[in-house]
């Protein structure tokens, strides 16, 4: 099953710039069907970068975050060629995460 | 050559009936017209960025699109669309088996006109048509798979330039012509054109959209739109326009749509594929 | 310019202009003016040139007549058929002027 995170690190000097894609359909909960039922909600409630056993990165997302987020942020203390860990976990319990290099 | 157009745009605006005879149809001379009408418009925009649409006509709007291109939204559904083209049918064929070079790379020369149904066949007419003629249920035109799908292909086809033909048949010079006309006339109770926007009106503001030009429009479909959290195919695109401006729209790939994307893309010869494409 | 006082004509009823007689409407008075703003919409259709705002008054229209409110399902068939007409004479007249702004 393919994964539902891409992300990109590129170390410059001491800086690394973290880019990463999530796909999620983040339903808030209030939004119809055609039919006319309620979707129910489901979203990612927190998303979590990880550099050497400490976290660099705390997202706490709900339903006002669209479909398929997307973040970019930067950190200093890591170089090319550490491990980046992604994860996160959703309202209805589901979970993903990914390990990438950073470049 | 502006002079041209603007005498044209102000009998336009006095809605009085014409009172020269109607010109006779000739793609080539309206191909040459339609380029210069907007790259004399547009000097500073390369000739190959018009199929970036808004992007070439706004830099704030571009500087984010560069942005969001480095993750770009759409690569989700290309990766749908790979997975899809590569599965077999149930008979054991594959798409590769119904198009030319397998498949890939072929974006540029849909649409086409076949002369032997007498009708303009376009890129997601000629996926159903394989899926029918392989024993599969044919697409929605206007949904997911069929975006994913075309998508896939369209990113295999990226940079290589549009080849539209319009065959020496009378029903082919008719069908470009039809396509002309849906797509300067007005439409809807809002009573715009597709001119209205994209040729009068490119780079301008629809509410908070930048207006794409006319020219290289249908070189980034189908294109995930942020306003639509998806994928959106030609026709979704197409038939949403249609209701934004008040007309009905027609069935997926009616033959007027069908006619249209084949001016478009005709209006386009020369220009790369840009798709899929992203878009506000 | 026919198009432009057809839209006024439009705007003219939807304002309640159209004054209608001390005798309220029957169900079939309801149907009569239905039946007129549906031929219209489908002459319409014919032209490849529906409106949705036609279609929009055409359901309201029905919705008015299905609480038993026939002086307002008529006003909205009439309304209707008014839109129908107009999107008729924009086919017919942009048939004729397209061509004035093909690029050239």
């Amino acid at each position: 099953m393919a994964s539902t995170i891409r992300m990109r690190a590129v170390a410059s000097g001491d800086t690394t710039e973290v880019q990463a894609l999530v796909q999620h359909p983040m339903d808030s909960g209030f939004v119809k069907d055609s039919k006319g039922n309620l979707i129910p909600p489901h979203y990612i409630e927190v998303m979590e970068i990880e550099h050497a056993g400490k976290t660099v990165f705390t997202a706490f997302w709900g339903p006002a975050v669209s479909k398929d987020p997307y973040i970019k942020f930067s950190f200093k203390g890591a170089k090319k060629g550490d491990d980046l860990t992604i994860s996160w976990v959703d309202n209805e319990g589901q979970s993903d995460s990914l390990v990438g290099k950073v470049q | 050559m502006r002079r041209a157009v603007s005498i044209a745009v102000a009998i336009f605006a006095l809605a009085a009936p014409p009172a020269f005879a109607a010109n006779s149809t000739n793609p080539e001379a309206d191909f040459k017209a339609f380029r210069e009408y907007f790259t004399q418009r547009f000097p500073k925009v390369p000739l190959n960025d018009f199929v970036n649409g808004p992007y070439s006509m706004d830099a704030g709007l571009r500087k984010q699109w560069k942005e969001i291109d480095a993750f770009p939204p759409y690569q989700f559904a290309v990766d749908k669309g790979k997975q899809m083209f590569t599965t077999p049918f149930k008979n054991g064929k594959t798409y590769a088996d119904c198009f030319p070079n397998k498949g890939i790379g072929i974006r540029q020369n849909y649409p086409y006109f076949d002369t032997k149904s007498g009708k303009v066949v376009t890129l997601d007419v000629a996926i159903n048509q394989c899926r029918e003629a392989n024993g599969e249920q044919p697409y929605n035109y206007n949904k997911d798979d069929m975006a994913a799908l075309t998508a896939y292909m369209a990113f295999t086809s990226r940079g290589k330039p549009f080849a539209i033909k319009i065959p020496n048949d009378p029903r082919a010079l008719a069908a470009y012509q039809k396509g002309e006309e849906y797509f300067y006339a007005r439409r809807g109770q809002l009573n715009f054109s597709c001119a209205s926007c994209h040729v009068q009106n490119p780079g301008g503001h629809l509410r908070t959209e930048v207006l794409a030009p006319a020219l290289g429009i249908v070189a980034a479909l189908p294109i995930y739109r942020s306003g639509w959290g998806g994928m959106g195919t030609t026709s979704r695109r197409l038939r949403s326009c249609n209701s934004q401006v008040g007309a009905v729209p027609f069935k997926a790939e009616d033959e007027l749509y069908r006619d249209v994307e084949y001016y478009l893309s005709y209006m386009s010869n020369g220009l790369p594929i840009s798709g899929p494409g992203a878009r506000p | 310019m026919r198009i432009r006082a057809l839209i006024h004509l439009v705007v003219i009823l939807s304002a309640g202009g159209l004054a209608t007689a001390a005798l309220a409407a029957s169900a079939d008075d309801f149907k009569a003016a239905y039946a007129k703003a549906e031929a219209a919409n489908k002459e319409a259709g014919a032209l490849k040139n529906q409106w949705t705002a036609t279609v929009s008054k055409l359901k309201a229209a029905q919705a008015a007549a299905a609480d038993g409110n026939y002086d307002e399902a008529v006003k909205d068939a009439q309304h209707a058929e008014a839109l129908a007409n107009a999107s008729i004479a924009q086919a017919k007249e942009q048939a004729a002027v397209w061509k004035q702004a093909v690029i050239r």
